[in-house]
């Protein structure tokens, strides 16, 4: 196949929109899946409540 | 701090520091008749300075098993100290610069002292010595927190730490001298950026050997930032600085890529260098210490995860609006132009996450000047991702390229944004450092607080005033169809603007001042405490929630 400037920039223009349109699904997905509430809600109180020491 | 490294390590760092030495000898010697070789003399002395540090130490007992069930935090303390003072010296220049501009006189006739040399001064100074060093500094200490487990060991973050502060004298020693590859933010020539790769490489390996070990399920959403922060810069430096050396005894070489290619692949790496280094890393600076500052778990976990991802994928592709109307592809200059403006989304996000998350602690936004900072960052935050993808429209950006607006643009996200971040995280983090209730004097961090707001404020209006006059008066044309005013008549318009720049500089340096005395203090009351046996040895008082909400502070 000849990789000219013309089929880079027809493969940018079509397949770029797919997968930036596939990632964004697919972070929203994983960012609204309602049993990763628990993980995140933990996540996001345990820098609050820890003493000064690493983990055992 | 020698004394904390084991004796296998002390070797592995005088090995280091040996090999360091070497390389600089090497350099001064095939450099000798070139500015290679006064680099070479730079990188000798801090090699043999470093392996003097720690053979000055080397019998000193080895550190008991004890200390691996405590962090390990003696890097983050330097850290701290190198960031702050980068910050002096990277903010005189930057008012000598801006000086300069009102009176060119203040060269003083010296060929280093010229404008083309100073300003890279101030611009790294700024964004690496200052910026970078207090991002080193908070990463090695949110990584460890949030992750609940140590540094994997106790060389590598001082390979880190050390290796990347002599990157930044080697740069601005450089621009001085006259070396530079003239890129915008990436000056420094082939020798510092093949070394800034060895040091970039161990940094993410910091991170991912920390990772691996971690105690925590879940990786808390300030370590993306950090980690985007590492790796697309590693990604950013490599690609824009591929270049081959005239030879190995020579500093100049010359770039892969020319024209318009040339032009894009810069513009590529410096926006996403203010994505990646002055936005993710900073973001992940205040996902971290504006919630625990504030005592509140940050809004929504959920929409900072959105907005991470928002903006890591669509800031790769902002970069070519800084080159519109130029040689560069018409479509390639609307691709940037529309990826900023959709930015604003993420960017917002950020922002109105941030301000959501102090939503019901107003009261100590007021009662203390340190969360007071985080606050005000997060406001500069949303405003100059607002003004940027406002620019970034082709038709604004043929008003605003190349006058004072994109100046004045650039220090409200720099001094509004990443430094009033830096300072609110920098005086939460001390006194845990240091192991003290709080800071020596919260009416200095008041004092440091108005300063750099009024600096800020001056500075980013006088820009703006003066950007927007510029643009129009280059724009203005008169009834035969000719240029109303000569470019000698806008430089004449600009000049009150340039003097009150210099003043809102000036009050900003005058506020690191008073931020450095200020630690420095709290150092001191540290050291007087621990020398009258009030502490025991250097134990971290466990520092919850509560700890960080002094009220007053």
């Amino acid at each position: 196949m000849d990789l000219d400037h013309q089929t880079l920039v027809g493969f940018a223009k079509s397949w770029g929109l797919f997968y930036l349109i596939a990632l964004a699904i697919g972070v929203l997905v994983y960012a609204l899946w309602p049993s990763n509430r628990a993980r995140f809600d933990r996540a996001k109180n345990s820098i609050l409540d820890k003493d000064d020491r690493p983990g055992d | 701090m020698v004394a904390a490294l084991t004796l296998a390590e002390r070797q592995s760092a005088i090995a280091i520091s040996a090999l360091v030495a070497m390389c600089g000898l090497a350099m001064a010697i095939a450099g000798s008749d070139d500015l290679l070789g006064a680099h070479g003399v730079i990188v000798l002395i801090f090699g043999l300075g470093c392996s003097a540090l720690v053979m000055s130490r080397y019998f000193a007992p080895e550190p008991s098993e004890e200390r691996l069930t405590r962090y390990y935090d003696d890097p983050i303390r330097v850290g701290i100290i190198l960031s702050l003072g980068w910050a002096v010296v990277g903010m005189f220049f930057g008012v000598w610069v801006a000086a300069l501009l009102a009176w060119p006189d203040l060269t003083f006739d010296a060929p280093w002292a010229s404008f083309g040399r100073l300003r890279p001064v101030h611009t790294s100074g700024v964004i690496f010595g200052f910026g970078g060093n207090a991002l080193i500094a908070t990463s090695f200490h949110v990584l460890q927190r949030t992750t609940r487990a140590r540094l994997p060991d106790q060389l590598s973050p001082w390979f880190v730490l050390l290796g990347y502060n002599l990157f930044c004298a080697v740069a601005a020693s450089g621009y001085l001298m006259g070396v530079t590859q003239s890129k915008e933010y990436a000056e420094p020539e082939w020798y510092a950026d093949i070394w800034l790769v060895v040091v970039w490489v161990v940094y993410f390996l910091i991170y991912l050997r920390t990772l691996q070990r971690r105690k925590e399920p879940h990786i808390y959403v300030a370590n993306w930032y950090y980690m985007a922060f590492i790796l697309v810069v590693a990604v950013l430096h490599i690609v824009n600085n591929l270049a081959v050396p005239i030879s190995f005894g020579q500093a100049k070489s010359y770039s892969l890529f020319s024209g318009v290619q040339d032009a894009m692949t810069q513009w590529w790496y410096g926006h996403n260098a203010v994505a990646f280094f002055l936005t993710a890393g900073f973001l992940g600076m205040m996902y971290y210490y504006l919630p625990k500052r504030a005592g509140r778990p940050i809004f929504s976990y959920r929409l900072s995860i959105i907005s991470f991802w928002g903006i890591t994928f669509m800031y790769m592709w902002a970069g070519s609006h800084h080159l519109h109307y130029t040689a560069l592809p018409q479509w390639v200059q609307t691709l940037g132009m529309t990826f900023s403006v959709v930015l604003l989304v993420p960017s917002w996000a950020s922002a109105g996450n941030a301000l959501a998350t102090l939503n019901g602690a107003w009261d100590k936004v007021r009662d203390d000047a340190t969360l007071r900072f985080m606050m005000v960052a997060a406001v500069f935050y949303g405003i100059s991702t607002f003004e940027g993808s406002f620019m970034a429209i082709r038709a604004v950006n043929s008003l605003s390229h190349y006058t004072d607006w994109t100046v004045g643009h650039v220090h409200a996200g720099a001094l509004g944004w990443v430094a009033m971040i830096t300072f609110g995280s920098l005086y939460a983090l001390v006194p845990w450092m240091w192991n003290v209730e709080r800071m020596y004097s919260p009416r200095l961090i008041e004092v440091h607080f108005w300063l750099a707001l009024a600096g800020t404020i001056i500075y980013v209006f006088a820009m703006w005033n003066s950007g927007i006059i510029q643009g129009l008066m280059w724009r203005t044309y008169n009834d035969s169809g000719t240029l109303a005013y000569s470019f000698l008549d806008s430089l004449v318009a600009m000049h009150p603007y340039y003097i009150a720049r210099t003043v809102g500089g000036l009050l900003f340096l005058l506020g690191a001042l008073v931020a450095c005395y200020n630690v420095w203090m709290t150092i001191r009351s540290a050291h007087a405490r621990l020398a009258a046996g009030a502490g025991e040895g250097d134990r971290p008082v466990p520092h919850g929630a509560g700890a960080a909400l002094q009220p007053g502070e």
